[in-house]
């Protein structure tokens, strides 16, 4: 599904440059469910990004279910990312001024169009249909995140990736979001790429990879 | 939700989350077109209201006034060019005049009762009523009969009216003119003047006959019987211009006036007094409009500051909109659908506006206005092309912010 070969990531600062990935080179096929670990400013937001199609590597090839979007332009990257990829953040990023099921909409909106029968279904099977007219700020944090996740999944992706989904959460409410998505994956068969710090949560996933210093520096399984 | 509709419904969520801002911008544009509509609507009144005038005077008129005549390359003032003859000869020999009135007008020092003034003394034919398209408010014209006799009889324009009679009904009261004294029998409706025309509301008119006796009337070294303009009407307005040229050859060659030298005389006719004052005005509405634009321009200007601010602020939902899939064309038609949504609101309630003041105006009396529909739908297309052009800028920004720099802004 997912297949890195050799990919760097070079930003320019001012006259320097910052190497953020030197050489990352990975497999994940699909179905898989996935950790990545390692120290701020590893790289695996960046790598993360890169597989998402919202960034492109300075070198290598990326192959996402067999193309090549390493090459592709931004206009088809879009594309990718409106039908094959669902984000979770580790800030929710939902549009305050729309309610819940609005919110999840939008995750439709650029993949051929909003759906509120969709939306609600996605709400409910992330248990929010009573809050689905709430707007974020009248959520708790559990449930904003719970209302982003129904948003990655509404559009049905073979691809959900998490950035540290729990980070801004209770141990509860992460408890709550880890089952939410590790069901989604049991159920669904959807593949499942999560950057995360807490080992417990790491080890409810099949695979592990850590990341240091913009390489791969070792993998895991539980 | 149809696909179609979702930029609209995203722009119009964008629109109303900032109601006061949004409120503010759409102001703008208000006061614009507003400004637009208003002061061209001026422009058009104006416009309306000589044409009426003219109108009002008669379309199928033609005024045929004395020139200067050059004597060997010294050209004199305006004289006594003009003659009975003349316009007889117009009369029988140009097509399509259908009446004509010479006319013989005098300073004379008038007196009624006590009051002793200087006025304009017209002797007229009784075409001229017809020919200057005149009626009376009281009392009525002198006929064929009374012109034939030389009846000393007096019609007043509306000024001379007021000056000499004030309040007091004029009719049969006397008026001396020298050794001549004649009756008021009548009085002309108030015409107003226009521009190189001249207005009957000046005058005392009396049968061209009766105003021999009053005034010694000169003659051309050919004994002709000299007048101080000719009046005369076309069967149909749209005759009038081969008129004024037919007449043009007629009068050149009456007065023999050799290849190279000037016209001793002034032709107009109001058909093309008519179309040049017609585009004169049209002119000063364009002026009046550009000058109101530059509030419109202003208005866009508004537009284009509040949606670069819009979407420094909402950069982070550009980023989500971007990670959901959003291609940079989506971004853009949604800041820009927004930006034109406002101007166009802003065009409608602008227009309404406008026209509202205008009306005011009309009531007002200060000016007569007219808005018409190609000055509506002007400024409405106009704040829209507004909207777009100086949302296309901020439009543009927007959906050229990188994805991952939108998401991390606070």
């Amino acid at each position: 599904m997912i297949k890195l070969h050799d990919i760097t990531k070079v930003y320019p600062m001012g006259k320097r440059e910052l190497t953020v990935l030197r050489g990352v080179t990975l497999n994940i096929e699909k179905g898989e469910l996935v950790a990545i670990m390692g120290p701020s400013g590893s790289g695996k937001s960046t790598m993360l990004n890169l597989i998402g199609c919202l960034d492109t590597p300075t070198s290598g090839r990326y192959y996402l279910e067999d193309r090549e979007a390493s090459r592709l332009s931004s206009g088809e990257l879009a594309t990718i990312r409106s039908l094959k990829i669902g984000f979770v953040f580790q800030t929710f990023n939902l549009l305050p001024r729309l309610s819940a099921v609005a919110n999840v909409e939008l995750g439709m909106r650029y993949a051929g169009g909003s759906d509120r029968n969709r939306a609600m279904a996605a709400l409910e099977r992330v248990g929010l249909t009573d809050r689905a007219n709430h707007r974020p700020t009248e959520l708790s944090g559990g449930e904003q995140q719970r209302v982003a996740i129904a948003r990655a999944l509404v559009k049905n992706p073979p691809l959900i990736l998490a950035d540290e989904p729990t980070g801004n959460l209770d141990s509860h409410s992460g408890e709550e979001i880890i089952n939410i998505l590790t069901s989604l994956h049991a159920e669904q068969g959807i593949t499942l790429l999560m950057i995360t710090h807490d080992a417990n949560i790491a080890h409810h996933c099949q695979r592990i990879i850590h990341f240091k210093d913009g390489q791969v520096e070792g993998e895991e399984k539980p | 939700m149809k696909k179609w509709l979702e930029p609209f419904t995203t722009a119009w969520i964008g629109v109303v989350t900032h109601k006061l801002r949004s409120f503010l911008t759409i102001l703008g544009i208000v006061i614009g077109v507003a400004a637009v509509i208003a002061l061209m609507s001026v422009g058009r009144g104006a416009e309306a209201e000589i044409i009426s005038r003219i109108e009002g005077m008669g379309s199928d008129l033609v005024t045929i006034n004395p020139g200067a005549r050059t004597f060997g390359g010294v050209r004199s003032a305006a004289s006594n060019t003009l003659t009975m003859e003349d316009a007889e000869a117009i009369l029988e020999q140009v097509s399509n005049v259908s009446a004509i009135a010479p006319t013989y007008s005098s300073n004379i020092q008038v007196v009624v009762g006590s009051e002793n003034m200087n006025s304009s003394v017209t002797g007229v034919t009784p075409e001229y009523w017809q020919v200057q398209n005149l009626e009376t408010t009281s009392g009525a014209f002198f006929s064929e009969q009374d012109y034939q006799r030389g009846s000393k009889l007096a019609v007043l324009g509306s000024n001379v009216k007021e000056t000499l009679f004030g309040e007091t009904d004029p009719i049969g009261q006397r008026i001396r003119m020298g050794t001549v004294v004649v009756t008021v029998i009548g009085v002309i409706e108030e015409k107003g003047g226009m521009p190189g025309v001249g207005s009957p509301d000046n005058s005392i008119f009396i049968p061209l006959t009766a105003m021999q006796q009053t005034v010694a009337q000169p003659r051309t070294t050919q004994g002709e019987l000299v007048v101080s303009a000719i009046a005369l009407t076309v069967t149909d307005e749209e005759k009038a211009e081969q008129a004024v040229e037919e007449i043009t050859s007629l009068l050149r060659d009456r007065h023999r006036l050799g290849p190279g030298v000037d016209d001793d005389f002034n032709i107009m006719s109001m058909e093309e007094l008519s179309s040049t004052l017609s585009e004169t005005m049209d002119t000063l509405t364009l002026l009046l409009g550009a000058i109101a634009a530059i509030s419109l321009l202003v208005g866009g200007i508004g537009v284009m500051n509040i949606m670069l601010v819009s979407v420094l602020e909402r950069t982070r939902e550009i980023g989500i909109r971007k990670a959901l899939g959003a291609k940079d064309h989506d971004i853009w038609l949604q800041f820009l659908i927004e930006a034109a949504f406002l101007a166009f609101t802003g065009g409608i309630i602008g227009v309404i506006a406008g026209w509202a003041v205008s009306q005011i105006v009309n009531r007002v009396g200060v000016m007569s206005t007219v808005v018409t529909a190609d000055i509506v739908i002007l400024a409405v297309s106009v704040s829209v092309a507004i909207g777009l052009f100086f949302g296309f800028y901020p439009a543009w920004n927007a959906s050229r912010l990188n994805p991952i720099e939108a998401l991390r802004s606070e």
